[in-house]
């Protein structure tokens, strides 16, 4: 049996990888997510794993790239900054469909905006970043113990579909001590890596990592098919959390540590006589589209919470489709809602002020 | 004169009287001696040299614009037993991949660079490089590389026999037999050294580009011998393993 241990969430983060059996880090400095790194560079060398500081962003998701295409179970993590200096190898690493886990602790952007916790890069993570038509797995804990347990299924699904995954996080999140327990992880059966570049070591012909099609017709052929992958995706691999839905007059939608701070608002909507419940996305892609479109059949109204100036609300507005009213709140720059200016919120929807 | 085990049986997409294809022979002819092929992980770059990974009968990895070494730092990461070599241009490895060619080199990371200079961006119609030689006509040095705006050329070897973690640094040219011959050697050591996990080595290949020079064949290595050769001086700049270390 494991027992529970007080953990930071980028100690644990960093933990859960290693249990799942990531070896290779790549990474470069950026507050709020140092702990990674820093737990990294000590666990690595005792695991025969290799924690490697690259001189940039850039570079250290080329080394990911490197080692994802020889077949290992390879991470990163960065924080807004550091991120959209990986695009360029993430668009790389989705072309040439690899498997790798980028971690990203958010901060308050644009720019070098601040180190505090923001949801400010759910665009960067869920629409794309990099250039050309691809997706990633995108996945955002809400609590420590969450963050330890999605990191480990992070690897499988990249392995199970050939597709880098984010574990979206905050500052919040990435800082904040939890109880957790390391569950024996327990993986998928996943199919073999016989694409990677291992040398043929004299028993098959040579494989060969690459996005580049020259022809139109090989590229389309190439992106169509990975199209159907993420159909695939989309059917098996949604996850969310719902609370108090079934009577719900407005629901809530928020996903992270946005959610927890939410929730205390929606227990004390409840506490007045106000129906809300809540719709938590787990899996930011695919995005829980089916279950908030149902919901606009009963609920009168949703109201999207985000630490940003209102960028999810986008998708909740696509799966509600004009069905009923979506509101939004939210605070960015690194500022944090409270569960008061929350109910605030609900409370001018139910009185017809918003 | 046979094909090397290590090269692919198919055309090459290089223009006539380019000195890749000599260069890539090279490479095949070091892999076949050391028989090294089963155990071989090459990384191709952007430029002319893009489509290498068709090219050698080995596995492959396709690397963003300058990345290279940095790809092949996280694939011999991985697999130490194999031998790991990036194939890039001088755009790539000087321009936009400086940092990652230098930092690789101050690792001392355990991987073969071999490193195709010819003074020009080639793929993409003839730009000026950071090896664009003073004076030099290029597609944007129209007027000839201007000093006083556009600085001097960049000197890869010279620059990387000052780090380190660099085991071996050699310039050599493809002009002439007796320069191939030359070259020849200097690859299969690059690729020795590493077997043998002495470090970081490259090699740097004066190589043409007569569609972009806009010369011929034999115009272009002529033009090679009388104007990289005295800026870009051929030699060992950098031996760990040998007597001038």
């Amino acid at each position: 049996m494991s027992e529970r241990v007080l953990m930071k969430g980028n100690e644990a983060i960093a933990e859960a990888a290693i249990q799942a059996g990531c070896r290779y880090f790549f990474g470069y400095p950026i507050t709020p997510q140092n702990e990674i790194p820093a737990y990294m560079s000590k666990r690595m060398p005792k695991v025969d794993g290799v924690y490697l500081q690259a001189e940039s962003e850039v570079s250290a998701i080329n080394m990911v790239y490197g080692a994802a295409g020889a077949g290992a179970r390879v991470m990163t993590s960065s924080s807004g900054p550091g991120i959209s200096l990986k695009q360029e190898g993430i668009s790389y690493i989705a072309g040439s469909e690899l498997p790798c886990l980028i971690v990203n602790i958010v901060r308050g952007g644009p720019g070098l905006g601040g180190i505090q916790p923001a949801q400010s890069d759910y665009f960067q993570s869920v629409k794309g970043g990099g250039h050309g038509d691809y997706r990633l797995v995108v996945l955002a804990p809400s609590t420590v113990q969450e963050a330890v347990d999605l990191t480990m299924e992070a690897f499988d699904i990249g392995d199970m579909y050939r597709i880098p995954v984010m574990v979206l996080g905050d500052g919040m999140l990435g800082q904040m001590m939890e109880p957790v327990e390391f569950k024996p992880f327990q993986g998928r059966a996943l199919p073999a890596k016989d694409w990677a570049t291992t040398g043929t070591r004299g028993k098959r012909k040579r494989n060969i990592v690459n996005s580049l099609y020259i022809e139109p017709q090989a590229l389309e052929e190439k992106n169509l098919a990975r199209l159907e992958k993420y159909r695939q995706i989309e059917q098996r691999e949604v996850k969310y959390e719902m609370q108090d839905c079934d009577d719900a007059d407005i629901v809530l939608v928020a996903y992270g540590t946005t959610a927890r701070i939410v929730k205390s608002a929606m227990k004390a909507a409840r506490r007045e006589g106000l129906k809300v419940g809540i719709v938590r996305p787990i899996t930011l892609w695919p995005f829980p589209a089916a279950v908030l479109h149902n919901l606009a059949e009963t609920a009168k109204a949703f109201l999207t919470v985000e630490m940003s100036m209102g960028q999810m609300v986008e998708d909740v507005k696509l799966a509600v489709n004009g069905v009923k009213p979506v509101y939004f709140y939210g605070r960015t720059g690194g500022m944090v809602p409270a569960p008061a200016d929350i109910l605030e919120e609900i409370k001018k929807i139910y009185g017809g002020e918003k | 004169m046979a094909r090397p085990k290590a090269l692919v049986d198919m055309s090459q997409h290089y223009c006539p009287g380019c000195t890749h294809g000599i260069i890539h022979r090279l490479i095949a002819e070091a892999i076949d001696t050391l028989d090294i092929q089963d155990r071989t992980i090459g990384v191709a770059s952007v430029g002319c040299s893009v489509f290498t990974y068709k090219y050698f009968d080995c596995d492959m990895q396709q690397a963003a614009h300058g990345r290279a070494p940095s790809a092949a730092t996280g694939i011999k990461r991985v697999h130490p037993d194999t031998l790991v070599f990036t194939y890039q241009g001088d755009g790539d490895l000087a321009a936009i991949g400086t940092a990652e060619m230098l930092h690789a080199a101050i690792r001392g990371e355990n991987i073969t660079i071999i490193f195709v200079n010819n003074a020009i961006y080639g793929m993409t119609g003839g730009q000026m490089a950071p090896t664009t030689l003073v004076g030099q006509v290029t597609q944007t040095s129209p007027y000839g590389r201007q000093i006083e705006t556009q600085g001097y050329p960049m000197k890869v070897s010279e620059t990387l026999a000052t780090i380190e973690g660099a085991a071996y640094i050699e310039r050599v040219s493809v002009d002439s037999v007796k320069h191939i011959k030359a070259a020849k050697k200097a690859v299969e050591k690059a690729f020795r050294y590493q077997m043998e996990g002495k470090g970081f080595s490259l090699v740097e290949l004066l190589s043409t580009c007569p569609t972009n020079w806009g010369l011929s064949p034999i115009e272009a290595t002529d033009w090679l011998r009388e104007n990289m050769l005295p800026h870009y001086p051929l030699g060992v700049y950098k031996d760990k393993g040998g007597e001038q270390a």
